[in-house]
């Protein structure tokens, strides 16, 4: 039995050696990180970048770091997506296409993998971060250290992700890694070790942020802030995080008995030896399908803001809001069995998931209409974050109606695992999650730099993705009616599906011309940041706490505490004119010191992770003691806060305040 | 003035408390996991031995009476620590970590006798979940015997401060839970496991 061999373990010198594709990316991540460190140098930022951002405990500055961790993984994975695409285009009857079949199969694992769990999830709590603590009106978050923690974690997993590029490779199992494919005897190499430890450090950074947000939400709420008078983004973010404390540990547990199985040569999910492959598929969706709600609640919270500032009109049916997240909550745990109909579990629980998957887009319907009313009658501005929702509702209704036909059982057994699934879960994912965090970048982002980013070049790109998104996924909802099933790298020139594949990759062509230009935008928009400067911290006429402080926000975000009586209460306040602001005084306050241990951890997290993948017993050895020396250190210092006066604060609070006073 | 600080303090105090009792339920939601994959395992024995011919109650009893007395005397840790005993709060701490000691070397024993006579995880299906099942309830025991042996140095050295008496609390929360979680694997593997259900 030999778990951990040899000094490098299971490394040898053949995981170095890859094809050309490869060698590529490989070459390109080398080149683009030795770039960075090398503009760090010569612009002598370094001290900048530890001492202002890697060590800062600050919620806003965490956010920003996981939004930008989580574009550069958007970028990487709509890399492997457009080679998806281009492989399909052409790998038809003669033709092999440019990608060898086990690679291929990397590409669609690690594009659903980064997808979801670093592109998605990286500018969910990204945004989390930025958006909670600033709109229950509390300076922080109830756990600042480990909310740096989670972000480094989430580094960490990233990084392990990566290095499957250039050492090993990564697992070829899709992104779910089904047993028993994803076992030893299947998959020898240690690409699924990779995924199962990449998602594991992820999971438990998740797992501590939702603990630390669900705790910010309850106790760090600004005075007389009563739960229903919280915005409908604090309560989406409540849902979600109360679905990641229920799900995650799921998750957790599910990969490790996958990692138990292919190390220890135990028999959770074998074929032989007793094991069950199914009982895998069970677990793993009932953490799953929450993981689909989790991502899509935050952004349903975000359109909920955007769509009431933007139509000068309270959000229509609050209270419905609030029951429908909730009933969303409870139900995405009952309709985890829909993802595998097929597996046979006879027509009266099949019946049971198919109508509770029915059942759960009434709720979601109630918001639709609650958003669709609350524009009724609005003086609606259709600045881009309003593109973004229009397109949303459009799109993600299709999307959704799809879902409910697809959770009929005997539709199910055509369209399961058909490009029919796959068009139905990007609608879902690409025009719900990925446009509402869109749109919420470009709404709150005034609020972190002090500038807007240009409206006009960001309503193009929203009509890009639009459009490049319907010409991309029209075509793979055709296709899968047709029969073409997922995950195919080749297929015969009889079957006539090429025309459609050709249409659909001149799709995900569009799409990137909507990245490149968001990123067009976002880099004009620094050079003219000086015009499009946000003098008043309210430049889009809000109704929520964010837009009653200066932008850009100070560490602090409040100087003096808000005090709050009702729902809407800022934008209120505008209404009345002969409103008199009550005297409030200022008062010191104590502030979180930055801290550096989050970034060891990652190191440490990193190595055992590294470890555990080629199964290197000291450096595994070496990352869990250290993990456990930098927690022992942390809990046993008792010098973590500064306090913060009045000379400490930015010059507009201290203008405004001496004003008052 | 005084009021506002300890208005302040409280409010921390209570989010560490509320933050923990969440993790505590993350973690049952783990358990509940393991136990459900026991559950579909357990009968999954592979031409291997069954629950029934391997566990001995005598044992898993006196593991359960070790560790249910564990829980009993590092509660006193925790009234010792309300009175303000120091040297009493390190005696009951000092129990509690012998009683948990012992319960792991039970565990530890029992598992490496089955390896022994070739019952290891490698063989079925029930026994890589009852591995797993009760090892990871060991782990958990691990950590807390790691977390006891460090907190009773701190109070040694720090006395009892408000972080000390927090940081004891959460770790009487943490054994409890260990202590609840065994009391269902006793149940449900042992108890049920020696009638062969």
């Amino acid at each position: 039995m030999n778990y951990f061999a040899g000094i490098l373990g299971l490394l040898t010198i053949d995981a170095f050696k890859h094809d050309l594709v490869q060698y590529f990316g490989v070459a390109v991540m080398t080149l683009s990180a030795i770039f960075a460190v090398l503009a760090l140098t010569y612009f002598k930022r370094w001290k900048w970048l530890f001492g202002e951002w890697l060590t800062s405990l600050d919620p806003k500055r965490i956010g920003v770091m996981y939004i930008a961790v989580a574009v550069l993984m958007l970028l990487k994975a709509g890399t492997d997506a457009g080679m998806m695409r281009l492989q399909q285009s052409i790998s038809v009857g003669n033709n092999q296409g440019f990608l060898k079949a086990s690679h291929y199969q990397q590409v669609f694992s690690a594009h659903g993998t980064t997808m979801i769990f670093f592109a998605a999830m990286g500018l969910m709590f990204g945004l989390i971060n930025i958006g909670v603590p600033l709109l229950i009106g509390s300076r922080d978050v109830a756990f600042p250290f480990l909310n740096s923690v989670s972000f480094w974690l989430f580094v960490s997993a990233m990084l392990l992700l990566n290095t499957s590029l250039a050492i090993g490779d990564f697992s070829g199992a899709g992104w779910l890694a089904y047993p028993p494919l994803s076992e030893l005897q299947f998959s020898p190499s240690t690409g699924v070790d990779y995924w199962i430890w990449s998602l594991q450090i992820a999971g438990i950074g998740s797992l501590l942020s939702g603990i630390n947000f669900i705790v910010t939400i309850i106790k760090n709420r600004a005075k007389g802030m009563t739960l229903m008078k919280m915005p409908m983004f604090v309560w989406s973010v409540f849902g979600s995080m109360t679905l990641v404390i229920f799900a995650f540990p799921i998750l957790t547990v599910t990969i490790t008995l996958l990692y138990l199985d292919r190390l220890l040569g135990m028999h959770f999910f074998t074929g032989a030896g007793g094991g069950n492959p199914m009982m895998y598929v069970n677990l793993i969706w009932a953490w799953g399908h929450p993981e689909v709600y989790i991502l899509i609640l935050p952004a349903f919270g975000i359109f909920s803001e955007i769509v009431a500032t933007f139509s000068r009109k309270r959000l229509f049916g609050y209270t419905s809001m609030v029951w429908a997240i909730w009933a969303i909550v409870l139900l995405s745990f009952t309709v985890w069995l829909h993802h595998f109909f097929t597996m046979g579990s006879g027509a009266d629980v099949n019946g049971f998931f198919g109508i509770m998957t029915m059942i759960i887009a009434i709720p979601t319907g109630v918001k639709i209409f609650n958003w669709l009313f609350t524009m009724f009658r609005g003086r609606i501005k259709f600045a881009s974050p309003m593109i973004w929702f229009m397109g949303f509702i459009i799109l993600f209704s299709i999307g959704g109606i799809a879902g409910v036909l697809l959770a009929v059982p005997p539709a199910d057994f055509q369209l399961n695992n058909s490009l029919f699934l796959v068009a139905h879960f990007h609608s879902m994912i690409v025009s719900g999650v990925l446009f509402g965090y869109f749109a919420g970048l470009t709404y709150w982002f005034p609020k972190i730099y002090g500038f807007s980013v240009k409206d006009k070049i960001g309503k193009y790109a929203a009509y890009f993705w639009i459009v490049g998104f319907i010409v991309a996924f029209v075509p793979l909802y055709i296709l899968g009616i047709l029969g073409a099933t997922r995950r195919m790298n080749h297929y015969s020139s009889s079957l006539g599906f090429q025309p459609l594949f050709i249409v659909a990759g001149i799709g995900v062509l569009i799409i990137g011309a909507g990245l490149f230009i968001q990123l067009i935008q976002i880099i004009t928009s620094i050079r003219d940041r000086k015009k499009l400067q946000d003098k008043t911290g309210d430049p889009w006429n809000g109704r929520t706490l964010e837009w009653s402080i200066p932008s850009p926000a100070p560490e602090y975000s409040y100087a003096i505490l808000p005090i709050i009586k009702e729902r809407d209460q800022f934008w209120n306040e505008k209404q009345d004119e002969n409103n008199s602001k009550i005297q409030k005084k200022f008062k010191n306050f104590s502030m979180p010191k930055n801290s550096y241990l989050g970034l060891v951890i990652a190191f440490f997290a990193f190595s055992l992770g590294f470890a555990a993948v080629w199964h290197i017993l000291w450096l595994f050895i070496f990352g869990l003691l250290g993990i456990i020396s930098i927690i022992i250190i942390r809990s046993l210092d008792e010098n973590r806060d500064r306090l913060v006066t009045f000379d400490d604060l930015s010059k507009v609070d201290q203008l405004a305040l001496g004003k008052e006073q | 003035m005084d009021k506002t600080i300890d208005l302040v303090e409280n409010t921390e105090k209570t989010k560490t408390y509320i933050g923990f009792w969440i993790y505590i339920m993350t973690d049952c939601v783990l358990f509940a996991s393991l136990f459900a994959v026991y559950a579909v395992l357990h009968h999954n024995t592979n031409g291997g031995p069954s629950g029934q011919s391997l566990f001995s109650m005598p044992y898993a009893l006196a593991e359960t009476l070790i560790l249910l007395t564990s829980s009993f005397t590092s509660g006193l840790s925790m009234i010792a620590a309300r009175n303000n005993h120091k040297n009493k709060v390190i005696f009951w701490l000092a129990i509690t970590f012998l009683l948990g000691a012992s319960f792991l070397y039970l565990e530890l024993h029992e598992f490496n006798h089955l390896v022994q006579i070739g019952d290891s995880w490698r063989v079925s299906g029930f026994l890589s979940s009852y591995f797993t099942l009760v090892g990871t309830h060991g782990l958990h025991i691990t950590v807390g015997l790691l977390w006891m042996a460090i907190i009773s140095l701190v109070v040694i050295k720090r006395g009892l401060t408000k972080g000390t008496i927090k940081g004891l609390t959460l770790l009487n929360i943490f054994w409890h839970f260990l202590d609840v979680i065994w009391i269902f694997i006793f149940s449900v593997v042992y108890l049920m496991g020696h009638i062969g259900l």
